[in-house]
């Protein structure tokens, strides 16, 4: 670039035709800029006595008692999974100062909190789980009539109930297994990993056809 | 709601109540009034921690609530007070003027009322009652009975009143003294109108509820672990219902603002005048605490011979002593203000006063204060006399607490302001402004006796910063810069506000570097706490000198060194935000007097 190098403060213009002298320009930064600027004068000195000692310390016990009441309500800090060997010990009346309850009659109803019903977990999923399993007959079933009014075949008619039952001992044959891998699912093997070499067998016969077995 | 306002509200919010509260106060104040859905919504917190917090706002008087603006069935709304959580920085100049008035109990009912937002009498005064029979000697313990009077003195003195109940205001009248259990409970929820009834609508409002209290304090043992499973379930059958049930009582911020206008009235009076007339105006005072409301102009008119009785008797003051200090307050000279009613020149006083504390260089304050008196002592408003001589009865009673304030905030607030700032002399040109109104700039030299340069620097630099304005008064209507006078004024009403978002701004930052340095010297605090947590455990279980100086060595002493600084700057910036918040205290008055006149 022109100018660089040789005389850095040249400008490329004429200068003087805009009024400018070299001595009014601002001065080269040395440095960074201060961090606070400079006050003329000085701050004019707190008050000092006995009455502002003893609303300082008013002040600080304020605050320090606030913070304990249950008013404070402190973030959930996040629970690790593993429980703290101390928070067993902890005493328990420390958490029991928590609680604090208004007087509801002041409040707006709908700021009271809403007890969690409990959740019968077992029970309602195994009904649950029942009446879906006979939904599922059900659909099963019905896919079976669709299926069976295609071919328009009388005789399969007659095995409908026969499937319909033995779909649903399928179904509870299926039942009774997934409740078995629930009841397993404590240890940390995956049954799939693990292959008895049963369906080896299985799967080689309906292939074979005419094969050597070895 | 200025920005300044809310970040201070939410600091102030964040000490006290803790983060979540903060976040949620925050919020309701940016956007005004709003449902409990669109809250939860809008802060990504959980629909149980909102409701919490709000309870918490709620029962500290810092949000109200009303039914919603669509019509009866919509959910309710919730609106954050502003002005009420900037309370929270005026609690101890609260609780100490209770201990000056009520004693040690007094303060601790106060403390009790403010920490817990509002609480049943029955319940105050059983905690009270604990309290002090800890502090006090092994054996005795505390009446309830003299807490309860304590607690009904205050009310007759309008220093409590009880909360509003909620619902439709016609019930409150019906609760009878002796068993309001839920008469106070109408229909939750039920909105009054638009605007929220005040507490001293309710007829009830000051009575003390007919509470059977029989007892004393009980001492707090130290719980042992065997005996906490005790304790908890003894606490909770402890539930004795004392017949006032559903009454709740509330500190009644007004009052407490009516008496601190009224100290600082008489402490003007007192530094202008002398002793004796300070003490007559907190005769007038005092007559008219309660009779007159805090946000009238004028007291209710007294005659001499009422204030002549209620004088208190230690300070002798014969009649016609009495009589000369009430004309030498109604002649003090100046210009008539609009109201006809005779104002003492307190803008003045005050000012004095806060110029004696202010003052960075001692040694003019003298000739200060005699050019003061002489010249610029004025800006007081005016006396019309009152009545004529022969009839005694004087509405030289009248005090104006406002004529007061519409001189002296701008005075203390902005002069100190100014002295910390611009310097003294920036400080006399803006007192000369403010009592001359309008003046040139070759005028502003003359009376303020400043060399011209100065002068024209100093008033340029006011006027960048605002607290002076220019008014134009043209001679031609082209304004031309030669044939326009340029008057320099001070605009009262909008310096007082802007002063006062500057002192909001100041405490927050106060509060931001008490923070600051706290959490910097985190590590060391904890670790003197624990220290001073093992040195009271091997005190308390009798250990041997040795022992406690190998555990206070424990802090080397560049640490302590570094605590006690750090101690001295924490204390230091509390004790600011105390006393900004009292210059506080008098722009808000005069902000809200003049803006509501």
């Amino acid at each position: 670039m022109a100018g660089k190098g040789r005389g850095v403060g040249a400008f490329t213009f004429n200068i003087e035709a805009l009024g400018i002298g070299r001595g009014s320009m601002p001065e080269a930064r040395v440095g960074p800029s201060p961090l606070y600027p400079n006050t003329d004068f000085k701050p004019v000195p707190l008050k000092v006595g006995e009455d502002e000692d003893y609303m300082l310390a008013l002040k600080q016990e304020m605050r320090g008692a606030m913070q304990r009441l249950p008013h404070n309500i402190k973030a959930q800090s996040g629970r690790a999974d593993v429980e703290k060997y101390t928070e067993r010990y902890l005493k328990h009346s420390q958490m029991d100062d928590e609680t604090w309850t208004p007087d509801w009659n002041l409040f707006p109803k709908e700021l009271m909190p809403r007890t969690k019903k409990p959740r019968r977990k077992v029970t309602k999923n195994k009904k649950s789980g029942k009446g879906s399993s006979k939904e599922a007959a059900d659909v099963l079933s019905k896919l079976d009539e669709l299926e069976k009014k295609d071919d328009g075949n009388a005789e399969k008619s007659d095995d409908e109930p026969e499937k319909k039952t033995k779909n649903e001992e399928e179904e509870e044959i299926e039942e009774e297994e997934y409740e078995e891998e629930d009841l397993e699912e404590d240890n940390d093997y995956i049954e799939s990993y693990f292959d008895n070499g049963e369906d080896f067998a299985a799967d080689s016969d309906d292939n074979m056809d005419g094969e050597a077995t070895y | 709601m200025t920005a300044q306002e809310i970040r201070l509200c939410g600091l102030l919010l964040q000490e006290h109540f803790g983060e979540m509260v903060e976040k949620v106060g925050t919020h309701l104040l940016r956007s005004g009034a709003q449902n409990l859905r669109t809250i939860v919504q809008e802060t990504n917190l959980s629909v149980d921690l909102v409701k919490k917090c709000l309870c918490v706002l709620v029962q500290h008087g810092a949000c109200c609530f009303t039914s919603g603006r669509k019509g009866p069935g919509s959910p309710t709304e919730y609106r954050a007070c502003c002005d009420r959580i900037l309370r929270v920085l005026r609690y101890p100049r609260y609780i100490y003027t209770a201990k000056t008035l009520y004693g040690d109990t007094g303060e601790l009912i106060i403390e009790e009322l403010l920490q817990r937002g509002h609480m049943t009498m029955s319940s105050t005064v059983k905690t009270v009652a604990d309290r002090l029979t800890q502090n006090m000697e092994e054996g005795h313990s505390m009446d309830y009975s003299e807490v309860s009077s304590t607690f009904s003195k205050l009310v007759e003195t309008h220093f409590l009143q009880r909360c509003p109940p909620v619902g439709g205001a016609g019930t409150s009248g019906s609760a009878a003294p002796a068993a309001a259990t839920s008469a106070a409970a109408a229909a939750p929820a039920a909105a009054v109108g638009v605007a929220p009834p005040t507490p001293e609508s309710f007829p009830e409002c000051y009575s003390v509820p007919h509470v059977s209290l029989i007892g004393r304090g009980k001492r707090q043992l130290v719980p042992e672990n065997g005996e906490d499973q005790r304790n908890a379930k003894r606490a909770k059958m402890d539930t004795e219902t004392h017949g006032d049930e559903g009454i709740y009582w509330q500190v009644n911020f007004e009052r407490f603002h009516q008496h601190f206008r009224d100290q600082a009235i008489i402490s003007a009076v007192a530094n202008k005048l002398d002793q004796t007339s300070s003490e007559i105006v907190r005769t007038i005072l005092r007559m008219s605490e309660v009779t007159t409301s805090a946000t009238a102009a004028c007291t209710k008119p007294l005659s001499a011979n009422e204030i002549f009785r209620s004088l208190p008797a230690s300070y002798n003051i014969p009649r016609h002593i009495l009589d000369q200090y009430l004309t030498l307050l109604v002649d003090d000279p100046v210009r008539t203000p609009p109201a006809g009613a005779i104002s003492l020149p307190i803008h003045t006083n005050l000012f004095h006063h806060r110029l004696l504390l202010y003052f960075p260089d001692g040694v003019r304050w003298e000739d200060w204060r005699k050019r003061r008196r002489n010249v610029c002592c004025q800006s007081a408003q005016s006396s019309c006399k009152p009545g004529s001589s022969h009839d005694r009865v004087h509405r030289a009673g009248e005090v104006s607490p406002f004529g007061f304030f519409t001189r002296t905030d701008l005075s203390t607030g902005s002069h100190s302001h100014l002295l910390i700032r611009f310097g003294s002399r920036s400080a006399r040109i803006f007192r000369l402004l403010l009592r001359k109104r309008h003046l040139e700039q070759k005028q502003v030299e003359d009376f303020a006796m400043i060399p011209a340069k100065e002068a024209k620097d100093m008033l340029y630099t006011l006027l960048s910063h605002n607290l002076v304005q220019l008014q134009e008064i043209p001679k031609t209507p082209d304004f031309a810069p030669s044939r326009t006078f340029y008057l320099y004024t001070v605009n009262q009403l909008p310096t007082a506000r802007m002063l006062l978002q500057n002192c909001y701004k100041t405490v927050a930052n106060l509060i931001e570097r008490r923070l600051f340095e706290t959490k910097e010297n985190k590590r060391l605090l904890e670790k003197s706490q624990r220290i001073e947590a093992i040195l009271a455990s091997l005190q308390a279980s009798g250990a041997e000198p040795e022992q406690l100086s190998e555990v206070e060595e424990m802090i080397s002493a560049p640490e302590k060194q570094q605590l006690d600084v750090l101690k001295l700057h924490v204390n230091k910036l509390d004790s600011a935000e105390n006393q900004v918040d009292e210059t506080v205290f008098v722009l808000e008055s005069y902000v809200s007097s003049t803006s509501t006149s």
